[in-house]
């Protein structure tokens, strides 16, 4: 799955110089994409009037005239505009309003006074190449435009299949540069889906299956995990991004099972125990919890991820289930019913020091947001669906996310705490949709089908 | 003739001997206890014929079901089709069984007693108002609540699986009461016969 050698930049003095020379570093293919390269020196493009700074993102230059890399490179300016657009860390002027402003043909040759005219503070331009060996290397520059200095620098070359790719970690890279930002351009979403519109065998009833499947975080490259052609829900990204841990009925009953995606291997630690199902991987990843009625009702437990070292960690009478871990591992909140309806709890991963989070009436499937937020978010049932709900820990206060648009479920956050996927209804269907944790900046992910539990990989 | 029967009988007397002294040295073994007598064996003489039949015809008594043959003959799909074996409903969040509830199942009871090789699985299912991660808990409590009671009715546990399926398979996808009581229940399902 490596789809670059990401040639670094040394930006240094060259860049302050605005100089066109790139030095370069060939690496070799790592096997995740690379980590941030922490030593650049950072020049912050800013808003002089204190707003978030206004960034303009034209079409990409094509510089070679072959098809393939003609519309490559208007696949990498679009999808880069709509990445930085997506964390809201800058204005995005829109790009229908650049039309009289020419194409940079050069590095040298940028029209900067047209850019400050429209408004713009910082201008992502670029180039897209074919490589004599038919990969393909892309050009980068942000230039602030008040200072025409180019204050991010790169160069990359990888394959020519995903050109979605190489805009998203450009969009990363500028969110790590500008703002100290881990972008969330190059994680993914993992979602059960009835779209095959396929039939449950063994059964009379005309039941739909639903299968797991992966796509980008925007939605894109939508690809089928299973194919047993029963329910697989609950789907979880390992925090290594490897494996998915979900709940399938392949063997009749619901039990827990971990597809390893790039070995194309099953695993099933949870194999004869019971009926075991929502698996939650702990932060470190090696430990799992779940539910399980193997003692006769729903209960909590935590295992180690092939299986072994299984602990029980609630013991009521009532439902306890949908365990979510905290950032550091310390923490389960979980929902039971042991109050009348179910609530939201939180305990110490040792089933210790059980405490009441939620007070509305039926609050449900917590999910804790990663640092450097701490707050849970969960569903509570609002008159006639369900809406989405944020508990922040430091403010000991609720906020809600999703207004009574259609019933909301399922909240999941993205890796940088900043963004929440969840299932609503509100276009008929059951559709994925993330929105920012303030609320705004809601997006459709899926169309196709009825698509639900999406979980954000780490 | 004489020297026949005395053989016979020295025969049977043998027998009768080596099945006692057999039994002597071996702990009884259990057999089955011969049913008891009809209740209705009449031990009285056999009642005296009807009357006879009153002059004005009555008409042809209309051929009574037999449901033990018909279910018998069918096929497992066919029999959960149009299942003998009847739903329990639930309340919004609720996994007691009512009164209607406690009937079914002990219809169901009957029917599992009638067809004692029969083994099945009681699906937990829940109308869509709970999310669908909690429902996987609640249409569990539900299916259990019906095993449960299956059992206390004397069916043996061995018979009867559970299976959740939250609200991932309602049966009437409509978003009213009328659709939530239908979906918010245990169902049945024969898997062998």
């Amino acid at each position: 799955m490596t789809f670059f050698r990401s040639s670094r930049t040394v930006l240094l003095l060259l860049a302050l110089a605005g100089a066109s020379t790139v030095v370069r570093s060939q690496q070799p293919a790592p096997s995740t994409p690379p980590p941030q390269q922490q030593s650049d020196v950072r020049i912050e493009i800013t808003n002089e009037s204190g707003q978030p700074p206004k960034y303009a993102v034209p079409d990409f230059v094509a510089a070679s005239s072959d098809a393939d890399t003609i519309a490559a490179t208007k696949i990498v300016g679009e999808v880069l505009w709509n990445d930085l657009d997506f964390e809201r860390e800058f204005y995005l002027i829109p790009r229908d309003t650049y039309g009289s402003i020419p194409p940079a043909k050069s590095i040298t040759d940028v029209p900067f006074d047209r850019w400050k005219e429209l408004g713009a503070d910082g201008l992502v331009i670029g180039s897209v190449q074919k490589t004599p060996d038919g990969n393909m290397r892309v050009v980068v520059r942000l230039f602030s435009v008040r200072s025409q200095q180019s204050v991010f620098s790169r160069e990359y070359t990888g394959p020519a299949s995903n050109p979605r790719f190489f805009a998203h970690t450009i969009s990363d890279e500028i969110h790590q540069n500008q703002r100290a930002l881990r972008g969330v351009a190059r994680t993914r979403l993992t979602f059960s889906s009835d779209r095959d519109r396929e039939r449950v065998t063994n059964t009379v009833e005309n039941r739909q299956v639903k299968e797991v499947y992966i796509s980008d975080y925007d939605g894109a490259n939508q690809r089928r995990v299973t194919v047993n052609r029963t329910l697989n829900i609950t789907p979880t990204w390992s925090p290594d991004g490897r494996s998915i841990a979900y709940t399938s009925y392949r063997r009749g009953f619901p039990d827990i099972f971990i597809s390893l995606i790039f070995e194309g291997t099953l695993q099933n630690p949870t194999a004869s125990k019971g009926q075991n199902w929502l698996p939650a991987w702990s932060p470190d990843g090696t430990q799992i919890a779940f539910t399980s009625n193997r003692d006769g009702n729903a209960e909590l437990y935590v295992m180690n991820r092939d299986g072994s070292n299984v602990r029980r960690v609630t013991n009521n009478p009532a439902i306890d289930t949908t365990p979510t871990w905290s950032p550091t591992g310390q923490q389960i909140a979980f929902t039971s019913d042991r109050s009348g309806g179910p609530q939201v709890y939180v305990m110490g991963a040792d089933g210790l020091n059980i405490r009441r989070i939620s007070t509305d009436s039926n609050c449900d499937r917590a999910t804790w947001s990663p640092a450097p937020f701490n707050e849970l978010a969960f569903v509570c049932r609002t008159g006639g669906g369900n809406d989405i709900k944020v508990y922040d820990f430091e403010r000991t206060e609720m906020r809600q996310i999703t207004n009574g648009e259609g019933s909301n479920e399922s909240p999941a956050y993205s890796p940088n705490g900043k963004h929440i996927a969840f299932t609503s209804t509100r276009s008929g269907k059951t559709q994925i949709y993330t929105v920012g944790r303030d609320g705004k900046g809601i997006r459709q992910v899926t169309k196709v089908g009825n698509n639900f539990f999406p979980d954000w990989s780490r | 003739m004489n020297r026949w029967l005395s053989l016979r009988a020295a025969v049977v007397l043998l027998v009768v001997v080596g099945a006692v002294a057999c039994g002597k040295k071996q702990p009884p073994i259990a057999r089955p206890i011969p049913p008891p007598p009809p209740v209705s064996t009449p031990v009285t003489p056999p009642p005296e014929p009807p009357p006879p039949a009153p002059t004005e015809p009555t008409p042809a008594p209309a051929p009574v079901a037999v449901p033990e043959d018909s279910i018998a003959s069918r096929s497992l799909d066919e029999i959960n089709k149009n299942s003998p074996l009847k739903p329990v409903f639930f309340g919004l969040d609720q996994s007691e069984i009512d009164q209607a509830g406690q009937q079914a199942l002990a219809n169901n009871a009957d029917l599992l007693k009638r067809y004692p090789t029969w083994l099945i699985s009681i699906e937990g299912h829940c109308d869509e108002r709970g999310t669908a991660e909690y429902n996987l808990a609640l249409g569990e409590r539900r299916a259990v609540a019906a095993r449960n009671y299956l059992v206390s009715l004397g069916i043996s546990a061995d018979r009867v699986k559970t299976v959740s399926y939250g609200k991932e398979f309602p049966f009437d996808p409509g978003h009213s009461e009328d659709a939530w009581s239908k979906n918010r229940r245990a169902h049945f399902v024969v898997t062998a016969k």
